[in-house]
């Protein structure tokens, strides 16, 4: 397996990510540095934490227009969804636009959504809609989540899961892929997205 | 549909596994990596892992078990006990835990949970409240491990922790923790029906039973015991196919690999 670049920003769990591709036998390289990460032959963008400041750090470093830019095989988790996408609520900031989605609060949602708990959390069922992540893993299996901002549902949504209201639990586009729940996180089924993530 | 959550709780002691029966009385139960290991092969949601007698000097050797804990398990895990600072949060969450439960320090010092869950995010702080019953009904909050009562009464004190922006509570009622009589579900409804975030019933599970009526009953997210399961008397998938028979949704058929 090739060189897999784990986006260090401050505001992800990368150890967690680190350590996961670990289990899978693969040494990633956790870093900031633009060189390397133009470099590397698939790119993992983690997140968590709150998108604004997440975003400042992006901007700080120049990470925000360098990742739109990368053609090897990018992965989103979590945040790095959010904020792939064109626009988040949380902070009301602009996203890199790589997604043409909007990401909202579940308050947002109305009725829906009224009486949930938020955050969104624990292992929940993905709904499988032509994903190339989720290649070979069982129709119905659980993922874990933590958020409380979704991505709406659109044109490049792989995977759906519901939670009041369905929300994008797999965004795919061309190159760029990305995850609303933790595949490294996620038991044996997050092991097997990040290795359909590896062969992609 | 979000599964309801079984969490084994390990107190960790001097790099060890130990699970005390009303909180004393402790016995070895293993080593916490591979007894985490397990958990998490039987199908175990989550795990907490909790430092019963963190001191300063015992920081690193907790952050050393994190590390291996989160190089070897798969699952998300929570790590409480002895966390005073945003600094010792900092220090967990680099080392892999994803979430941090704060109890005694936040009673003394509220702010400290505003202030993680601005630095880190509410996601990943967890209230952790020890309380009991006293004689004239009141449910008063504990800490130290439920050694010393504080002045603040149980359910402004978890309204108070999610206004200032916790994003979980780990809610222990002392009198039943240890009895396997059950979790205490009135109190557990009362904490469930006055905040929005996801909530842990723990102390009393002693069957199957225990683990519906926290849900049915109690409305919690999710729920823990330690000394059951660690002695075997009640496994992860037996009690999951139980709940899965009385229509509770709960992650089961985990992929083999």
């Amino acid at each position: 397996m090739g060189r897999v670049v784990v986006i260090d920003y401050g505001a992800g769990n990368t150890r967690s990510v680190a350590y996961a591709l670990q289990r899978l036998g693969v040494e990633a390289v956790v870093t900031d540095e633009k060189d390397r990460i133009r470099a590397a032959e698939r790119v993992i963008f983690p997140g968590v934490g709150q998108a604004a400041s997440a975003m400042e750090r992006l901007q700080a470093k120049g990470l925000d227009t360098l990742i739109p830019t990368l053609t090897q095989p990018v992965l989103g988790v979590c945040l790095g969804l959010q904020l792939m996408c064109r626009r988040t609520e949380e902070g009301d900031i602009e996203g890199m636009g790589i997604f043409d989605a909007a990401v909202r609060h579940f308050r947002s949602a109305g009725s829906a959504t009224a009486g949930l708990r938020i955050p969104h959390m624990g292992w929940n069922s993905v709904e499988d809609a032509g994903s190339r992540l989720l290649r070979g893993i069982p129709a119905g299996s659980y993922f874990y989540f933590v958020h409380s901002y979704y991505a709406e549902t659109g044109e490049e949504t792989r995977a759906t899961t519901t939670y009041g209201i369905p929300f994008s639990a797999v965004v795919e586009k061309d190159n760029f892929f990305a995850t609303q729940f933790h595949p490294e996180k996620s038991g044996k089924v997050g092991e097997e997205v990040l290795r359909n993530f590896l062969e992609a | 549909m979000l599964t309801f959550r079984i969490i084994p709780c390990l107190d960790v002691r001097d790099g060890r596994t130990v699970k005390g029966v009303n909180f004393v009385d402790l016995a070895d139960a293993g080593d916490p990596v591979e007894l985490g290991a397990f958990y998490a092969a039987q199908g175990a949601d989550e795990l907490v892992y909790l430092d019963i007698t963190a001191t300063h000097e015992k920081r690193k050797t907790l952050v050393a078990l994190v590390e291996k804990v989160a190089a070897t398990l798969n699952i998300p895990f929570t790590v409480g006990g002895g966390i005073g600072s945003a600094e010792d949060v900092e220090a967990l969450l680099r080392a892999g835990a994803d979430k941090i439960s704060v109890n005694s320090s936040a009673v003394y010092n509220p702010a400290l949970i505003d202030e993680l869950a601005w630095r880190f995010g509410s996601q990943c702080v967890v209230l952790a409240v020890d309380a009991r019953q006293e004689k004239d009904g009141t449910w008063r909050v504990y800490t130290h491990g439920g050694r010393k009562a504080t002045d603040k009464e149980l359910f402004s004190w978890v309204r108070e922790g999610v206004d200032r922006g916790a994003g979980e509570i780990l809610f222990t009622s002392m009198d039943h923790d240890g009895t396997r009589q059950g979790y205490a579900l009135e109190a557990l409804r009362r904490i469930t029906e006055s905040v929005d975030v996801p909530v842990i019933a723990s102390g009393g599970a002693g069957k199957p039973e225990d683990f519906l009526d926290a849900r049915e009953k109690g409305h919690a997210a999710a729920a823990l015991a330690a000394g059951l399961f660690h002695y075997k008397e009640l496994s992860i998938p037996e009690l999951k196919e139980y709940l899965a028979a009385k229509g509770v949704p709960v992650r089961r058929g985990m992929m083999k690999r």
